[in-house]
């Protein structure tokens, strides 16, 4: 964690791009997907990307690769939907912490060949902690407001397994990421927190939310600065926003964020809002030219990309913020 | 709230030059940044159950749509962030916290705001701490339960990422003196900062504020005590922030809400200047500190700073002075009637004052083309107004009713008029348009009428037209006014047990017809969970329980509304079909003993031991009484509660949140009380018999004559529910000596009445428009008739019978029925049986005796009236019976002499299913 800070304190550091924009390249079928070890399973599986660490383990480690050739200083893991909660989609609950260390083992594998061959850019892992599929602060059912298809123990659980299992498969940094309900994001930090006192350890954490739509909240209804607000009780590296949004749109709110954290800041926009086919075109220059203006403002210190974004993105980005300084802390850090 | 911060000094103690500002952040959808610079931050208290009967209401009840309005109603008042508390013996505070707060989740303009949660109990505060997603405030921890809990309570509370009050507090108790504050926030402080790694900022010290003025000698320094300490916290321990509940220091000058709101008042002021910045403040309990008067302004701080030995004698003399005078302003009263015609016609109908309304009204007139639209702007303008409020809990159902009277006024002026308008149009047009037609009716049987008239005014209020059928309304007759008059809704309402059966009936009926025509079900008796598992099913339309006035209308108005008819239909349907589910698989584990089982299980007194004793005047006599001498035997907190304002008399006077509207309606009512009694409104009369009695088989009482014949017997039910272990299946006859035991007992039955006069004035009144008098003097003739029972039962326990002659009890221990013996009423839970009713009219002659007689279903008429048994054995007691069995029902038909669907009809409620 202190080779971390001191990278972060030093320069800009590059996340990767999508993973699963990557792995629809790879036009897996259902068979693939199944694998020899699942040919048999009772439901299908065709869609479970994150099931592709332990069946087509070499894609994965494959598009790790790429990014970090493009110049990505930290991928993140293959485990977006990697909880017991997301996972009952498939009926794999069982194999959660399976998942996760494999995930997490991959990356590490690619991670440490590039250090070993570069040793003056030291990548990095962050565990990526997805929001599940149900709201802890929401009703599903208009008509019951009062209703939860999920509980704040239903989801620390399930976090903290994630956890553990990214944390034993060698990530350094846990990423709590698009975070459209803070209650679910409360739930992670608190499962992180518990299983860093169980175990008597540290590890970074990067909480990163997503602002959905002009309203400037997110999906849950809190402002930019009432978000910040709700998340910053635990130590965290950085905060910041990914998805939804092109890079254009998330700016003003990225600068909302800095101007109200001593936190580093992270961003990982779309490439752009999807078109009709919900596919993004957002060239690869076009992001850049867009993410040379967060570099210009000192807007981030932690850049990279989400949906839509290819390792030609990322390699336009991490040229762009090699350029720059990155976005000064605060003196009177807590 | 205002010019006491812009007063604050340059520099707050909290603000130390130099030091870096850390302010508390707090969070709901938006943020809340407590900085140096920001006013005093005010903390809402109304969705408090400890401190709110409203709220307390509301959510024992379930009615959570109106307990959001509470929430609401404050974060429009202007609180930053609202305190919520659950902490009540007869709530699943748990499940309530967190129903709540999922609640609030899902309305924006409340959950904008920072939530405080409330609870002495750590489960409820950790299990609001899991459903709210902003950073939020944990009201409280402390040393109390020793160093170890409270840092297990610190870390979790950090852990879930909220602020935390921390109460001065430790194993020793209370912090109570200026040392003990200081030293127990030092050391929590310490503890908080250096082990928990808790953010200091986010910590909040309540140094606990304590009344003054108590006249007890260590209570003088309280308010001096907190001050000093408030700003040695603020001094000493960085970016740590102080809060306290203000209405506390007034406590002891509870019934003075002159001095009450100036001391809350100058409390705040001092307690700002010293350090204090957020707090739980009733803004209608806090006077302007600019306004307070110099003369109280020095007495007050006198003794809230501690300035002179004899400050609260001094105070105390004052206060007599100032109490009653009312807020200084008062002289203002009749400057409303400079404002605008609209403003004026708002002010009278919020108000209830009625004396300007006509002139108003008829200047109103002459400003529209047609006299109509007077009701239909400027009077529905106001009463809309009136509805808000209500629908808020900022007006209570008294004042609505007052304002009812003025509209009622309004439009009888109007009506000449717009009778006038219509002959010169062709038919049809010009028309009052009301929003829709709601038939009102009590059922078949029943006489209860108060709170279906209650609705009524509420409805008519909201511009719905009333047909009002009254009382004792058979099916036919509800139902053909309904078709040929074309209703919208149908409201049914009773009060005794048996017009339940009736409103079943009448569902079938209607669902037999093929009428389409909503039901809304209300009344005593009546409950949700009758409605969802007895009437609901037999009716295809939607059928609501309404116990409620403010709730009809929103009822209505979903049941009228074309857009939300369907889906709150299916919503409604879909609530009573899972509670019917719940409430038929509940029932079921309930386990029964058979009848036999149950007598050998009954309460066995020690009749050996015990000598009954001989009433002084055996036989039936007549009894009349003058209202005047029955006053001390009221029991108020009943009459408040018909009004539909809750809590006890005489605290409901002094009530936070309904004190002032029961204080008015207090005063009305002991006004037209002194009337009643002076112009002899009504009579209070009645009949008692005490007679020779013994248990026979078990469960009946047979009665004897002077002569000893057997004239009546008394059939009693038995408890038939598994008990625990040594618990007794009991019967009323229980306490009666077995005719084996050889000794002869005694027992009594009686009926009073104060009805007799009351039907014509309520008429009267209702005649005159004027509903608020109407129902206020059959509340009264209620009260009488219950207070004419407690009297009799007094004189029969200490004269006519004679058992307790050296009984002596106030009033309170009266309604506490502290004293020896019963006096149970048929169709009450010890006796359900109403049958009980004829047996004791024919025994005491009652109708020829009293005038007083009984329905079709057994209610007694006139309704003011009350008849029962006397029981007089020391160990005799009031139960429920609970739900009987069917060979408990076959038994009694037999001893009844009634076939046994007859007797299933009558104890039809009881029956376990």
């Amino acid at each position: 964690m202190n080779r971390l800070k001191a990278e972060l304190a030093r320069r800009i550091l590059v996340l990767d791009g999508a993973m699963g924009t990557m792995l629809q390249q790879y036009r897996f079928s259902e068979e693939d997907f199944r694998g020899e070890r699942f040919k048999d399973y009772k439901y299908p599986l065709k869609g479970n990307n994150d099931l592709l660490s332990l069946t087509q383990p070499q894609a994965i480690a494959e598009v790790h690769a790429k990014y970090f050739e493009a110049g990505a200083d930290i991928v993140e893991t293959n485990t977006f939907s990697g909880t017991t909660i997301a996972m009952a989609d498939y009926h794999m609950e069982d194999l959660v912490y399976e998942l996760n260390y494999e995930s997490a083992r991959i990356a590490r594998e690619v991670a440490d060949r590039f250090t070993a061959e570069h040793p003056e850019k030291p990548r990095f892992v962050a565990g990526a902690m997805g929001p599940t599929n149900k709201t802890a602060s929401m009703s599903p059912d208009v008509n019951d407001p009062g209703y939860r298809a999920i509980t704040f123990d239903e989801l620390k659980t399930a976090y903290k397994q994630q956890a553990e299992a990214l944390t034993d498969g060698g990530a350094d940094i846990l990423l709590v990421e698009t975070v459209f309900d803070t209650l679910n994001a409360k739930a992670a930090l608190f499962a992180i927190e518990e299983m860093k006192e169980e175990r008597g350890t540290d590890i970074a954490v990067m909480v990163s939310g997503t602002i959905t739509d002009a309203s400037g909240r997110t999906l849950s209804g809190q402002t930019v600065e009432a978000f910040l607000i709700s998340i910053s009780h635990i130590p965290l590296l950085s905060v910041g926003f990914n998805c939804a949004l092109g890079a254009d749109l998330l700016k003003p709110y990225l600068k909302r964020l800095g101007q109200q954290t001593e936190l580093n800041v992270s961003a990982h926009p779309n490439a752009g809002l999807p078109n009709a086919f919900g596919e993004y075109d957002q060239t690869p220059g076009e992001m850049q030219a867009l993410i040379r203006e967060y570099l210009e403002e000192h807007l981030v210190n932690i850049i990279g990309g989400c949906c839509g974004t290819t390792p030609e993105h990322i390699r336009l980005i991490a040229e762009v913020a090699a350029a720059y300084e990155p976005r000064k802390l605060g003196t009177t850090a807590l | 709230m205002e010019n006491i911060s812009n007063n604050k000094e340059d520099k707050l103690p909290g603000e130390q030059a130099g030091r870096p500002v850390r302010p508390l952040k707090l969070s709901g959808l938006e943020p809340l940044v407590v900085t140096p610079e920001s006013n005093f931050i005010n903390i809402g208290e109304r969705t408090n159950v400890t401190g709110s009967r409203r709220f307390l209401r509301l959510v024992r009840e379930e009615k959570y749509e109106e307990a959001l309005n509470v929430a609401r109603a404050q974060v429009e008042g202007g609180a930053q962030v609202i305190d919520v508390n659950m902490d009540e013996g007869m709530i699943d505070g748990v499940r309530a916290m967190t129903t709540f707060l999922n609640l609030i989740a899902s309305e924006p303009d409340i959950a904008r705001v920072p939530l405080m949660i409330d609870s002495s109990k750590w489960e409820i505060i950790e299990a609001g701490l899991k459903v709210v997603q902003g950073k939020c405030i944990v009201n409280s921890i402390s040393l109390k339960e020793g160093e170890e809990i409270f840092i297990h309570h610190a870390k979790t509370v950090r852990r879930y990422g909220a602020a935390v009050i921390v109460m001065a507090f430790d194993e020793v108790g209370q912090a109570d003196n200026y040392e003990r504050r200081v030293a127990i926030c030092k050391r929590s402080y310490d503890i908080l900062v250096d082990k928990v790694g808790f953010a200091p900022e986010d910590i909040i010290f309540d140094p606990n504020i304590f009344p003054v003025g108590t006249g007890m000698e260590e209570h003088r320094k309280n308010a001096v005590d907190f001050f000093m300490a408030t700003r040695w916290i603020r001094e000493n321990l960085p970016y740590a922030n102080v809060s306290g509940g203000v209405s506390n220091v007034s406590f002891s000058f509870r019934g003075n809400n002159v001095v009450r709101e100036a001391m809350n008042a100058a409390f705040l002021y001092h307690a700002i200047q010293h350090g204090m910045n957020m707090g739980i403040v009733n803004p209608e309990m806090l006077e302007v500190y600019d306004e307070i008067p110099e003369e109280l302004l020095t007495h007050i701080e006198d003794v809230l700073l501690d300035r002179r030995d004899d400050a609260t004698e001094r105070l105390l003399d004052y206060a007599e002075q100032v109490k009653g005078e009312g807020k200084p302003g008062e002289k203002k009263n009749q400057e409303w009637r400079s404002e605008d015609l609209q403003q004026r016609i708002t002010h009278a109908l919020v108000k209830g004052i009625d004396e300007f309304i006509e002139d108003d009204v008829e200047e109103a007139r002459q400003q529209v083309s047609k006299p109509i639209e007077v009701i239909e702007t400027h009077l529905m303008n106001g009463m809309n107004v009136v509805g808000d409020l209500f629908g808020s809990g900022k007006m209570f159902l008294p004042q609505v009713v007052k304002s009812a009277r003025v509209m009622k006024k309004a439009v009888a002026y109007l009506l000449p008029f717009i009778e006038e308008e219509k002959k010169k149009l062709p038919a049809g047009e010009g028309a009052s348009r009301a929003v829709g037609k709601i038939l009102m009716a009590t059922v078949k049987g029943d006489v209860h009428d108060i709170g279906k008239n209650i609705v009524s005014v509420v409805l008519g209020c909201n511009n719905y037209e009333v047909v009002d059928l009254g009382v004792m309304v058979p099916p036919e007759k509800i139902i053909q006014t309904a078709l040929d008059e074309k209703v919208d809704i149908i409201g049914l309402s009773g009060l005794i047990t048996p017009s339940l059966d009736e409103m079943v009936y009448l569902a079938q009926e209607l669902d037999k017809l093929n009428i389409n025509i909503p039901v809304l079900i209300g009344g005593a008796t009546t409950s949700r969970a009758h409605t969802a598992v007895k009437i609901a099913p037999a009716y295809r339309e939607t059928v609501v329980h309404v116990n409620d006035a403010s709730r009809a209308v929103t009822v209505a108005s979903n049941l009228l509304n074309e857009k939300t008819k369907a889906e709150y239909c299916r919503s409604v349907r879909e609530e009573y079909d899972k509670l019917r589910e719940g409430f038929l698989s509940r029932s079921k584990v309930k386990e029964y003993l058979s009848i036999e089982e149950a007598r050998s299980n009954k309460m066995q007194l020690d009749w050996d031991g015990y000598t009954p004793v001989r009433p002084e005047k055996p036989g039936i006599h007549r009894v009349s009484v003058k209202p005047e001498e029955l006053l001390g035997y009221i029991d108020w907190t009943p009459f408040f509660r018909t009004w539909q304002l809750h809590g006890k008399y005489p605290d409901i006077l002094t009530d936070e949140v309904v004190g002032e509207q029961a204080t008015l309606l207090f005063e009305d009512a002991k006004k037209m009380m002194e009337q009643l009694i002076r112009e002899e409104w009504l009579q209070a009369r009645g009949v008692y018999g005490l007679f020779a009695v013994n248990q026979v088989n078990d469960d009946d009482i047979a009665v004897y004559d002077e002569a000893g014949n057997q004239v009546a017997t008394f059939l009693t039910l038995r408890q038939q529910s598994k008990k625990n272990k040594r618990a007794a299946n009991i019967a009323l006859a229980d306490f009666i000596a077995p005719e084996h035991s050889g000794t002869r007992d005694y027992m009594g039955a009686f009926c009073v009445t104060a009805g007799f006069g009351v039907e014509e004035r309520a008429a009267a009144f209702q005649k005159n428009n004027d509903d608020y008098n109407s129902i206020m003097v059959k509340a009264l003739a209620d009260r009488f008739a219950e207070a004419f029972a407690e009297y009799l039962h007094e004189k029969v326990r200490k004269e006519y019978w004679g058992y307790a002659s050296g009984e002596v009890l106030n009033n309170e221990e009266l309604i506490k029925e502290s004293y020896k013996g019963i006096r149970p009423a048929p169709g009450y839970p010890s006796c359900p049986d109403h049958l009980e009713k004829r047996t004791i009219w024919d025994l005491l002659k009652v109708e020829e005796n009293t005038g007083v007689i009984l329905t079709e279903s057994l209610a007694m008429w006139p309704a003011s009236s009350v008849s029962g048994y006397y029981f007089g054995h020391p160990e005799s007691k009031y139960f429920g019976l609970g739900k009987i069995r069917e060979d408990q029902v076959a038994d009694y038909a037999v001893r009844r002499g009634i076939t046994e669907d007859e007797a299933r009809k009558w104890l039809n409620p009881n029956i376990a299913d």
